[in-house]
């Protein structure tokens, strides 16, 4: 695609003032984004700092490298850290932050210092969490299943539960923040059949932060109150149910997955629309499915309860919902696909990443259908096939469509673009890496390798040790990226306003924006998606017979 | 919200009429609980509690006179998925028995 | 698309005019209290009233989970649970919701004295408003008493033995059972009053920006939204009256 003359340095939301305090104290979303970026980056690598010494004990079949209970507080941490600090804030609160207000149309969000707040609380909670793991971590898996929590554990739990709570009002007030800018501060001409599929996406998931955090958010103070005060509520020896825990705390964790797959779905609609060059195909379909996701990711939890001793007639509720979860997710698959039928692609890295998630996602949601059946699940349960499948999804899934929409967003955030060379690499080494991580995993949770173990029989070794191998690429491919945005920032090439040429309010202003996003409120007379209009006058070049 | 100044009748009426009205369902649900009906105590006790909560929640947060649907389509929401919650939970506890 | 369009029909919203408003209102003086990302006053107080509503959404499950535990245990040990409920006082817990209810009297009230540029009544109903809370918070505080006198705090001292099921007087309560309806009677009551105490707070915040004279007829967003957050107060409480103290009171 030809890149226009790069603007000449104007006032934007960066250069218009400087100083911590215009930082820390900012009430605009595009700041409060990269404050997130920043936050959400460091705890990637500390879970997965996490990560590499689980794969590196993991290399040899002998538990060498760490004692029993240290591995046991390593993949604690890991899950806790990713899932809470890294992976349910990532997209929403960087990607979603920045572009809502401007993909609306509008000058910021609903509520700026509810925005600014809901940082703060995550960097308590994070505080509190750092503070928890360098004083002695926890043990319990990042399930905090009872009564091992509650009653047995001798780690941090109720520092690291605390820790959680904070955080989860973030998650809260962020999709509150949303749902409230998406209803009321589009501009004129923005219908709801005209914004673009990743703010439906973040609607989507902000009703499940609204409705399904709160939830944890009790479990945990009932998980602390239980170890404090040595009450019984979840203590079989003092006539509590250690699965109304369960209960409780999956109500939450499952449809969280879907916080952390429906804004990367969001952000791989709008670059495979860019890069196929066309309208998505089935935009109702693809919108729709969003919200039928996020209602439908609410009565499907007990599918993570099959074998801890729920009654057989629930299981079987549960995996035929399980099963009617996957369709609205199939839906958009579909829609994706057909929306490549045809088009003019192009493979630039975030297309590159768009195309990873396709498959990936598709595996891993396969492969969670397979986790629905009951049979299946009591054999594969707490082996490596189910770390597998959410792997494929928060990371082939999840993380590339952050990495993609981090890429695709870059100019825009930055002003400068990429080395896209060096970006087109990364996304291999990424893919090549990932797979080699987590497919032997699939294998070795089939034949049997159980998942939360530091040791394991010897003929699971090679697979093992090509996963470790691949989580070695794969760190390269997470590196990488980090090196040319940061080099990017000072050496890279100015952006025009537009450098992909793609649909969308954002694009409409300069890059960077300026604080208030637009210099004029827009109008909005267009369809979503029209990329025939945007590369109409291209067209016109080529004579057309007849 | 202004629009209330344009009801020709006061709106004191109203929240008089409601107050009273909560005040007589707690007067009720203290009473009827003395009474043995059985499984039903929970059921009335519960349907007195939802009326009064409905009261409060039309007149005095005025959900009744919302500008738009969508107040309502928040509440709704909620409440559907808090019977969600409660709903899918009991399916698992009150079918343990049965295997 | 037509029923996306059928949709937007519902759901149409007046922020279609904003483009046109905005010049105007941007042009004369306008309401201080105006932020600036919001293009009417109209806007801003929608939002803000959407915003809290959400909230309370958010709160109605954050209670939900505790409902739900409470509805699993008292289904399973109904006759503890009756014991226990029948040693708490359902006159006190009578009386509070009547306090709660003619407290969120006196805070339509409040909000209607503003409307009307009633300000002395105004500042009245307000004060009115957090003396009934203290006077709930005051009566909570006699029966927390009245349980740590009588050994029913869940903890190392608890103790209930001996305790008749209601129905069948030659059955005792399983103690075990009975702690844990205690724990959660506690934990449903004091999150109650800790938002209860929250409340008191933003009143007092209210209060002032009132003595102040910061509400007219055509502003008083804040008042509307901390209403909003007493009634769903006391609307928990509709609730957790019944469902903890009357569970079995036959004579």
């Amino acid at each position: 695609m030809a890149i226009e003359n790069p603007q000449p340095e104007r006032v934007n939301y960066l250069n218009k003032e400087y100083g911590i305090g215009s930082w820390l104290l900012t009430t605009d979303h595009k700041r409060i984004a990269l404050l997130y970026l920043i936050s959400i980056t460091f705890f990637f690598f500390i879970g997965g700092f996490f990560a590499l010494l689980i794969r590196l004990e993991l290399l040899t079949p002998a538990g060498d490298l760490v004692q029993a209970d240290t591995y046991n507080k390593l993949f604690t941490m890991h899950g806790q850290v990713m899932v809470f600090f890294f992976l349910i804030p990532s997209i929403p609160a960087v990607l979603g932050n920045f572009l809502v207000p401007m993909m609306v149309g509008a000058k910021d969000l609903a509520f700026p210092r509810i925005n600014l707040l809901s940082w703060y609380i995550y960097v308590i909670g994070g505080t509190m969490m750092l503070h928890c793991m360098a004083t002695g971590g926890v043990d319990t898996g990042w399930t905090f299943y009872t009564p091992f929590s509650t009653a047995f554990s001798n780690t941090k739990v109720i520092e690291a539960g605390l820790a959680i709570f904070v955080a989860g009002f973030s998650s809260i007030l962020t999709g509150l923040n949303f749902i409230v800018t998406i209803h009321r501060m589009r501009a004129p001409g923005m219908t709801w059949s005209r914004l673009p599929l990743f703010i439906w996406a973040h609607y989507a998931t902000s009703i499940i932060q609204i409705l399904g955090t709160p939830v944890i958010a009790i479990t945990l103070v009932l998980v602390v109150a239980e170890r404090a005060l040595h009450l019984g509520i979840f203590d079989p020896k003092l006539g509590g149910d250690p699965l109304l825990f369960q209960h409780l705390f999956w109500f939450y964790s499952h449809p969280a997955v879907y916080i952390m797959i429906l804004p990367s779905m969001g952000v791989v609609t709008e670059i495979i629309a860019c890069f196929s060059r066309k309208r998505i195909f089935g935009y109702s379909f693809v919108a729709l499915s969003s919200i039928a996701i996020a209602v439908f990711g609410f009565l499907v939890w007990a599918h993570h309860m099959f074998v801890a001793g729920i009654s057989v007639y629930a299981a079987l509720v549960f995996s035929i919902l399980s099963y009617a979860v996957a369709v609205p997710s199939a839906v958009k698959v579909f829609n994706w696909t057909a929306t490549l039928y045809k088009g003019s692609i192009h493979y630039d890295a975030p297309m590159l990443y768009a195309f990873g998630f396709l498959g990936l996602f598709t595996i891993g949601g396969l492969t969670g259908l397979f986790l629905a059946a009951l049979g299946v699940n009591v054999h594969v349960h707490d082996t490596y096939f189910v770390i597998a499948h959410f792997h494929y999804i928060m990371v082939g899934g999840a993380v590339m469509g952050y990495l993609g929409g981090m890429h695709f967003w870059w100019p825009k955030i930055s002003g400068k673009l990429y080395p896209e060379g060096w970006a087109r690499l990364a996304a291999l080494i990424v893919f090549i890496g990932f797979n080699l991580t987590f497919f032997p995993q699939f294998i070795l949770g089939y034949v049997g390798m159980p998942r939360r173990y530091y040791q394991y029989p010897p003929e699971f070794q090679v697979l093992n040790v090509l996963s470790t191998a691949g989580a070695t690429i794969l760190g390269v491919g997470y590196l990488l990226p980090m090196i040319y945005f940061l080099w990017s920032m000072r050496y890279g090439k100015p952006a025009p306003d537009n450098p992909w040429n793609a649909a969308g309010l954002e694009w409409k202003t300069a890059s960077p924006p300026p604080t208030f996003n637009f210099d004029e409120e827009p109008v909005v007379t267009w369809e979503a998606y029209n990329y025939d209009e945007l590369d109409a006058p291209r067209r016109e070049e080529v004579p057309v017979a007849g | 919200m202004t629009e209330h100044a344009e009801h020709s009748k006061s709106p004191l009426t109203t929240y008089f009429a409601v107050w009273g009205a909560l005040l007589f369902g707690t007067f009720l649900t203290y009473e009827a609980a003395k009474l043995d009906l059985g499984v039903f105590n929970a059921a009335v006790a519960l349907i007195i509690a939802t009326t009064k909560a409905l009261l409060v929640a039309l007149f005095f947060m005025h959900l009744r006179h919302a500008s738009e649907k969508l107040l309502k389509l928040v509440v709704i929401s909620t409440l559907f998925f808090l019977l969600i919650l409660l709903a899918l939970s009991m399916a698992d506890y009150g079918t343990r028995a049965w295997s | 698309m037509s029923w996306t369009r059928l949709a937007e029909r519902r759901f149409l919203l007046p922020d279609s005019q904003t483009a046109v408003v905005h010049n105007e209102a941007h042009g004369g003086a306008h309401n201080p209290a105006l932020l600036h990302h919001f293009a009417t006053e109209e806007q801003q107080r929608d939002s803000a009233n959407l915003g809290m509503w959400i909230f309370l959404g958010t709160e109605v499950m954050f209670f939900g989970g505790l409902f739900c535990a409470y509805l699993i245990y008292r289904l399973k040990y109904f006759g503890d649970f009756g014991a226990a409920s029948k040693s708490i006082d359902a006159l006190l817990g009578g009386t509070n919701t009547a306090v709660l209810i003619c407290s969120s009297l006196t805070v339509v009230l409040t909000i209607w004295a503003a409307q009307t540029s009633r300000r002395a009544l105004m500042i009245a109903m307000l004060i009115l408003t957090m003396l009934f809370g203290l006077v709930f918070l005051g009566i909570k505080g006699v029966e927390y008493r009245d349980k740590f006198v009588e050994h029913h705090v869940p903890g190392a001292s608890f103790s209930f033995e001996h305790v008749p099921i209601p129905g069948h007087p030659d059955q005792y309560a399983n103690p075990q059972h009975a702690q844990i309806f205690f724990a959660l009677y506690f934990i449903m009551t004091g999150l109650h009053a800790l938002h209860m105490i929250v409340g008191l707070g933003i009143f007092t915040w209210l209060l002032w920006m009132a003595w102040k004279g910061r509400f007219t007829p055509e502003y008083h967003t804040p008042l509307e939204i901390g209403g909003l957050y007493w009634h769903f107060v006391d609307i928990i409480w509709i609730y957790l009256f019944p469902l903890l103290y009357l569970i079995d009171r036959h004579p």
